[in-house]
């Protein structure tokens, strides 16, 4: 068995989606995991904020971020146990992430040692 | 895994609780920095439980989110003001950010936003809107669809009722003395809107509307809560709106059509809104006053009442003729007129109503065709005709041909 990491990638939709729709999205997304971890196969996983987030630079120059040109950005991470790549892309599409036209989720094998 | 679930509509109810408070700790001119505030905390927990589980105290965890978010926002803007004014705020400044979010504190805030939202600087429908927005945090498209319109109108419509706040520098409070009885007449007069909005608009899903009849609901309940608010008019209104919201789910068919008052099946009222109605209607007769609410609210107790005694078309009939006296409105005087025709029979009513300057109402030909129904079917069937030409949603017009087709048939077969 190897592990996958599914790299999700969306907007940053603050201020545009209602409470009821976060609600919603948030429970779709724990019975999704709730999913996975049923047979075993969840390794672990977390959200990722955008308050606060910051892009430093090859200069080392930190900016508040990330905007301007980049509209799509990480919003966090799954890691699964798979048989293969095409195990963990099934996984993905489970997510309600892709419910979001433009967003994605970027399958990886992880390196374990 | 953990069982636990959350309660539906939590982030929205949560949502109204924690931005009424920020905007008590922020001042009403950076409402749009508390609702950036409480939406950033919902998206902590979507990126959070999701992973780790609900949290034990949903709410809790949501409000430890909020009041650090707060006191990040608040410092930063200290530094901020340090920098551009150059001054020396420490003094005035370092206090810990006391972020209260009790139960008592809460239920305050949300009590004073309502007045705020219901500010007569900010036009009605704005003010509807904004009520929406930060004290039941519904969203720009769940208030788009409510008034059958678009985001951006009611982005720019929330965008200019914030701005006329902050032009009138309108605080976070309950008007006291002489400034509080204009000002709550004013918030029962939105409130009355939001609920008749729900209540009797036909264009929207049956969802939507029985979701701003609630919240109505809710929002008026917060007025009994305060001693200075807790008035007459304020539990009439309340009596008025559980009197109405009785019949929400008998007013509709199953297949989505309208029901008729007189063919409802009272079995589906709900009983312990009628109780909560009465029990209203009688904490507002301790008053020796009559409100319009109050005849209102009345009218729709008679209408709890099952069966066609002459006792209470008789009381109904006074009731509209008392109602028509401080507020003569064509919905008024065309339902006094069912009372009428209960009361002294068809063709009193008929006589009455012909003189009523209604005949682009579509209600005037319904009720016209129903009193002619059985003596004038000819009559009738133009009425409907009438009626249809008038009637301005799809729901209605479908509703009166089906009226039209019945009554044709039965023309045709005589």
């Amino acid at each position: 068995m190897k592990e996958f990491i599914l790299i999700f990638r969306h907007e940053n939709a603050n201020g545009q989606v209602s409470p009821e729709q976060m609600q919603q999205w948030m429970q779709q997304q724990k019975a999704w995991v709730d999913g996975i971890a049923a047979q075993n196969k969840f390794v672990g996983g977390t959200g990722l904020l955008f308050d606060g987030a910051k892009v430093v630079d090859h200069n080392k120059l930190v900016t508040n971020g990330p905007y301007g040109d980049i509209k799509e950005t990480l919003g966090g991470y799954v890691i699964v146990r798979a048989e293969s790549a095409e195990e963990a892309a099934e996984f993905a599409k489970g997510t309600p992430i892709l419910e979001g036209t433009g967003n994605t989720v970027e399958v990886r094998e992880i390196v374990t040692h | 895994m953990e069982p636990r679930e959350l309660i539906p509509h939590l982030f929205r109810r949560e949502y109204g609780r924690i931005v009424s408070v920020l905007a008590g700790r922020f001042g009403v001119d950076h409402l749009d920095a508390a609702e950036d505030l409480a939406s950033e905390t919902f998206l902590t927990a979507m990126e959070t439980w999701p992973y780790r589980g609900i949290p034990e105290n949903p709410v809790a965890w949501l409000y430890t989110v909020a009041r650090n978010k707060a006191s990040n926002h608040l410092q930063r803007e200290n530094l901020f003001r340090e920098k551009i004014a150059g001054q020396l705020l420490r003094e005035s400044t370092v206090t810990e950010p006391d972020i209260d979010l009790s139960d008592r504190n809460i239920t305050d805030h949300q009590l004073q936003m309502l007045f705020t939202v219901c500010h007569p600087s900010v036009p009605q429908s704005a003010q509807i809107a904004l009520a929406l927005r930060v004290l039941c945090g519904f969203g720009i498209d769940e208030i788009a669809a409510a008034f059958l319109t678009n985001k951006d109108t009611v982005n720019k419509r929330l965008h200019r009722a914030k701005r006329k706040l902050r032009d009138h520098a309108v605080q976070l409070e309950v008007p006291a003395d002489a400034r509080l009885a204009p000002r709550l007449e004013s918030v029962l007069r939105t409130l009355y809107l939001l609920f008749s909005e729900g209540y009797y608009s036909e264009r929207n899903d049956a969802i939507v509307r029985k979701e701003l009849c609630l919240e109505a609901v809710r929002l008026t309940y917060l007025l009994l809560g305060n001693p200075s608010t807790d008035t007459h008019a304020s539990n009439a209104l309340l009596s008025l709106m559980c009197f109405h919201s009785s019949r929400l789910d008998a007013r509709l068919s199953d297949a989505g059509e309208p029901v008729l008052y007189r063919d409802q099946d009272t079995t589906r009222w709900d009983t312990a809104l009628i109780e909560k109605g009465f029990y209203y209607l009688q904490r507002a007769s301790q008053w020796e006053v009559v409100s319009k609410y109050y005849l209102e609210a009345s009218i729709a107790y008679w209408h709890t009442v099952q069966g066609d005694s002459r006792e209470k078309w008789e009381s109904v009939l006074s009731l509209y003729d008392a109602l028509l006296t401080v507020d003569p409105t064509p919905l008024a005087q065309l339902n006094r007129l069912y009372a009428l025709a209960k009361v002294r029979g068809n063709a009193a009513a008929l006589r009455e109503a012909e003189g009523l300057p209604l005949h682009d109402n579509h209600f005037y030909h319904l009720l016209l065709s129903e009193l002619t129904e059985d003596t004038d079917p000819t009559a009738a069937l133009e009425s409907l005709r009438a009626a249809y030409r008038y009637c301005g949603t799809e729901t209605e017009r479908v509703f009166i041909a089906a009226k039209m087709e019945r009554l044709a048939t039965q023309l045709r077969t005589r």
